[in-house]
């Protein structure tokens, strides 16, 4: 037998393994895919009910009598204030479904409709007074959370009651009850009430943030790339700014979170759930992406551009201000849109520095007291209401579209501006 | 004055510095020669009015807080000044907050405090305001004085420029050692209460501290053991599916893959690296997690519904494009001439890659790996919500575990003093992950490192 023979009998085998390898690649790259998909649609799928909201139409008597008005006068904004708007909705409610009287009945009754409802009436009296008047304002009001998940899902829960799917059922043939878009979950901020939640606070946070992130990272991170790219001596303190750079992008996000909570809010005093510590960590953080995708940008552009600026008699410093820098800046900003898009989704440093409060108010500055999308997802997502698991999947798809967006235009950049020497 | 606005009255001024510079040397221009362009005269006008003023600013900040707080301190009644040093700091406080709420204290000693407080306040920022505007005013014209045709001001500005270069490019330096102080110093006031060997070596975790000195059964115990059995079984999960994932995803794209499917492939798999961790950590606990569970349950097992094998794959998964981004590296920068030669002898492909690539590729694809070990290490949202927070000790995936970064999470959100144990205690666990990671990182990026210079 001579080695052709020996090698032809192997042969079958080996070209079935060879074919089997290829499998597993083929698979491995689908394993990765399949996941994204599922993620993708597990979150698209469970965010839906997120974006409409059950709606009652309530006929509210607004007489001034009802309203315990004085009969005559104008009508101030203390006067309208003082009205008793919560039994206002009660007794509306009463009107529509005489037949219930027991105790236990109305008090189901009641909780038909959101908590937000008497805020939404005194808010639209109270801007418009003409509105009292003999006729009954007609007012669609959301339905509390509960029956919304009921209304839309069509799945019976443990949490609403069987008469109150009979008041919806009602409700339903009278035409008193619809879905509409959810306007409010990008208008309002953080509630304990899923259907009166919104993410307004949230993302004016994750702005605030990061824009302390990009005014401090950006130009500090310029700087360190073209210092260490154009003046740096080669000697042993380059060499440990350049191992520690590498090695800062390594550490774990949460560290920098102990680090802003060491420093920033115990030695320096400054406030806690502030965007202002949470985009000095952040930029802490981003820090080694922009200076590495900075060095690389101004490292590509060719040495015969400085020659040339250096040869006309400009200083060295010239040459990078005025030539190196404008050629590298689409890389630069690539870089930063990258970076930004990082600190964008990140949670746990901000955990860290508190930034994890309940806070309802919208944030009108770097110092106020915020929270950020992420953050906003994480406690959301702990929230027992199962109103709150469809706000997070929006949430995540809110945030999603951003990174999204950013991630576009960072490749946009790339494409337009991208130069090979 | 407020911060803000002493800041831009600095910029305001150094700006008018820079253009009075500027046309000054413009006119001397005209009467004879420069040695710098007018923009360098002006720029050096601006530096002089602008630099001690703002370092005077900063060092401002710095003691504003101290002074204010010992004068506080000195207008306090003797009942309070002969209490403990964590009392006189307690009632320091409540003045501070009085006078940051605007609510009058009942307590009339307290009122004067405030009073005394507000009224140092402010005189500190009229002192600092009137010093800023003299420094300004002082720096201009001493530049101004110093405008001579034999000025070499484009090297002056050039040389503070360069330095401003400098400093920033030292924040990385300045980072890390405020990460190791930071840590170090809480940790060396936990290993005070707390052996450092119970610590490291200790099976039993329940930081809970009593609030009362008789209480029973909360004496808390800081044995760290458990957690750092469960941070590495998760990890140890994670990479064994991303490691055997991201290689062969790595090895088809690379070897296999015509160029048009590499090219919309890779994008593809990059958007699992650019998730944020939140969104995994909601898909691990409200999708992969009830749904493991369900499988185990119908099989019978009895599964937790924070088992380690949903978080240890959802991290698996995000693992995946850092291992195959970084493996994807190292087997192109394999010699081609390599692979030649294997074909030319017979091989197969699959041969080739399994019996040449593989091995010269090794250094690197293990300093991937270490990488991605490390980011598996670290990686804290999918844990806090995906993983228990009971600590048990046990290499059970389908059991709840806790991790470094769960318990680091949940010791220090919520409302506590920052002193006790307790919080302490999550300082101790951050120089452990720190150190950990730190470790891994160097030695890849060592190998990976020589790994490059082999083929270069």
């Amino acid at each position: 037998m001579n080695n052709t023979e020996i090698v032809k009998r192997g042969l079958a085998r080996r070209y079935a393994r060879e074919k089997r390898f290829q499998l597993y690649g083929r698979c491995a790259v689908m394993v990765g895919f399949i996941f994204l998909a599922l993620l993708l649609v597990d979150i698209i799928v469970k965010a839906m009910p997120a974006f409409s909201v059950t709606e009652i139409r309530l006929d509210v008597a607004v007489d001034r009598t009802t309203l315990e008005l004085p009969a005559q006068g104008a009508l101030t904004p203390e006067l309208l204030n003082g009205v008793n708007y919560s039994g206002l909705i009660k007794q509306t409610l009463r009107d529509l479904f005489p037949e219930v009287t027991s105790r236990k009945d109305k008090k189901l009754l009641y909780q038909l409709v959101s908590s937000g409802a008497e805020f939404n009436l005194h808010d639209l009296l109270v801007n418009d007074p003409g509105l009292v008047g003999p006729s009954p304002l007609s007012i669609w009001v959301k339905a509390d959370d509960d029956i919304d998940t009921f209304y839309k899902l069509e799945t019976v829960t443990s949490r609403v009651d069987e008469r109150q799917m009979e008041f919806v059922d009602k409700l339903k043939n009278e035409a008193r009850i619809r879905t509409a878009f959810n306007t409010t979950f990008f208008t309002a901020s953080d509630s304990r009430e899923p259907e009166q939640a919104g993410i307004r606070g949230a993302l004016l946070g994750s702005f605030w943030t990061l824009l302390v992130t990009l005014l401090v990272s950006l130009p500090v991170g310029i700087a360190a790339a073209i210092y260490l790219e154009e003046f740096a001596p080669q000697n042993r303190i380059t060499d440990f700014i350049e191992i520690n750079i590498n090695n800062l992008a390594a550490v774990p996000s949460i560290v920098f979170g102990l680090l802003g909570l060491a420093v920033f809010i115990n030695f320096f005093g400054l406030p806690r759930s502030a965007p202002l510590v949470g985009g000095l960590v952040l930029s802490l953080m981003t820090l080694p992406t922009i200076i590495i995708a900075s060095r690389a940008a101004i490292k590509s552009v060719p040495p015969s551009i400085r020659e040339a600026a250096l040869g006309v008699g400009a200083s060295h410093m010239q040459v990078v201000f005025h030539h190196v820098l404008p050629l590298a800046m689409p890389g630069i900003l690539t870089g930063a849109i990258i970076g930004m898009a990082q600190a964008l989704g990140e949670t746990a440093p901000l955990l860290m520095i508190g930034m994890i409060a309940f806070i309802v108010d919208v944030p009108g500055g770097i110092t106020d007291s915020a929270t950020v999308l992420p953050v906003q997802i994480y406690l959301w997502s702990d929230s027992p209401e199962r109103a709150f698991t469809a706000l997070t999947a929006a949430t995540i798809l809110v945030l999603l579209g951003f990174l999204t967006a950013m991630n576009a235009i960072a490749i946009y950049l790339r494409k337009r501006f991208e130069r090979r020497w | 004055m407020q911060t803000s606005s002493l800041i831009i009255l600095i910029i305001g001024l150094s700006a008018i510095s820079y253009l009075t510079g500027r046309n000054r040397a413009q006119s001397r221009r005209d009467a004879g020669r420069l040695l710098a362009l007018p923009t360098h005269y002006g720029s050096m006008t601006a530096m002089w009015s602008a630099l001690p003023a703002l370092i005077l600013l900063l060092a401002w900040l710095i003691f504003e807080p101290g002074y204010l707080h010992s004068r506080v301190v000195s207008t306090l009644p003797d009942s309070v000044t002969s209490l403990s040093a964590e009392r006189i700091d307690l009632y320091v406080n409540k003045v501070l907050l009085a006078v940051q709420s605007g609510v009058a204290p009942d307590d009339p000693s307290m009122q004067r405090s405030a009073n005394t407080y507000i009224e140092a306040a402010k005189q500190s920022r009229r002192l600092l305001s009137a010093i800023l505007v003299v420094l300004c005013l002082s720096g201009i014209a001493f530049a101004l004085s110093r405008h001579l045709t034999r000025l070499h001001a484009r090297r002056r500005v050039e040389a503070v420029v360069k330095l401003v270069l400098m400093v920033c490019s030292g924040v990385a330096i300045v980072t890390t050692i405020g990460i190791v102080l930071s840590v170090l110093f809480e940790s060396l006031r936990f290993f005070e209460s707390v052996p450092i060997i119970d610590f490291m070596f200790g099976t039993s975790w329940s930081p809970q501290t009593a609030i009362r000195a008789d209480q029973v059964g909360s004496s808390g115990s800081f044995g760290a053991v458990p957690l750092f059995v469960g941070t590495m079984l998760i990890s140890a999960i994670a990479m064994i599916i991303a490691v055997p994932v991201g290689l062969m995803t790595a090895i088809y794209l690379s070897e296999y893959a015509s160029p048009k499917f590499r090219n919309s492939a890779k994008p593809a798999l990059e958007i699992l690296a650019g998730i944020p961790t939140v969104v995994y950590g909601f898909f691990a606990a409200l999708t992969v997690a009830p749904f493991i569970r369900e499988v185990g349950t119908s099989i019978g097992l009895s599964v937790a519904s924070e088992s380690a094998l949903a978080a240890g794959i959802v991290m698996g998964v995000m693992i995946i494009p850092f291992v195959s981004s970084l493996s994807d590296d190292v087997i192109t920068a394999v010699p081609q001439t390599m692979r030649d030669g294997s074909l030319a002898l017979g091989a197969t492909q699959s041969e080739t890659i399994k019996k040449v690539i593989i091995p010269a590729a090794l250094p690197g694809i293990v300093g991937g790996v270490l990488l991605a070990a490390s980011r598996a290490v670290g990686e804290t949202m999918i844990v806090v919500m995906a993983a228990g927070l009971s600590a048990k000790l046990t290499i059970n995936p389908l059991e709840a575990v806790t991790t470094v970064t769960v318990q680091i999470v949940t010791l220090l959100t919520g409302d506590q003093e920052f002193d006790s144990p307790k919080t302490l205690a999550a300082f101790a666990l951050g120089l452990m992950l720190f150190a950990t990671t730190l470790v891994l990182n160097v030695i890849a990026l060592h190998i990976v490192r020589k790994y490059r210079e082999q083929y270069e």
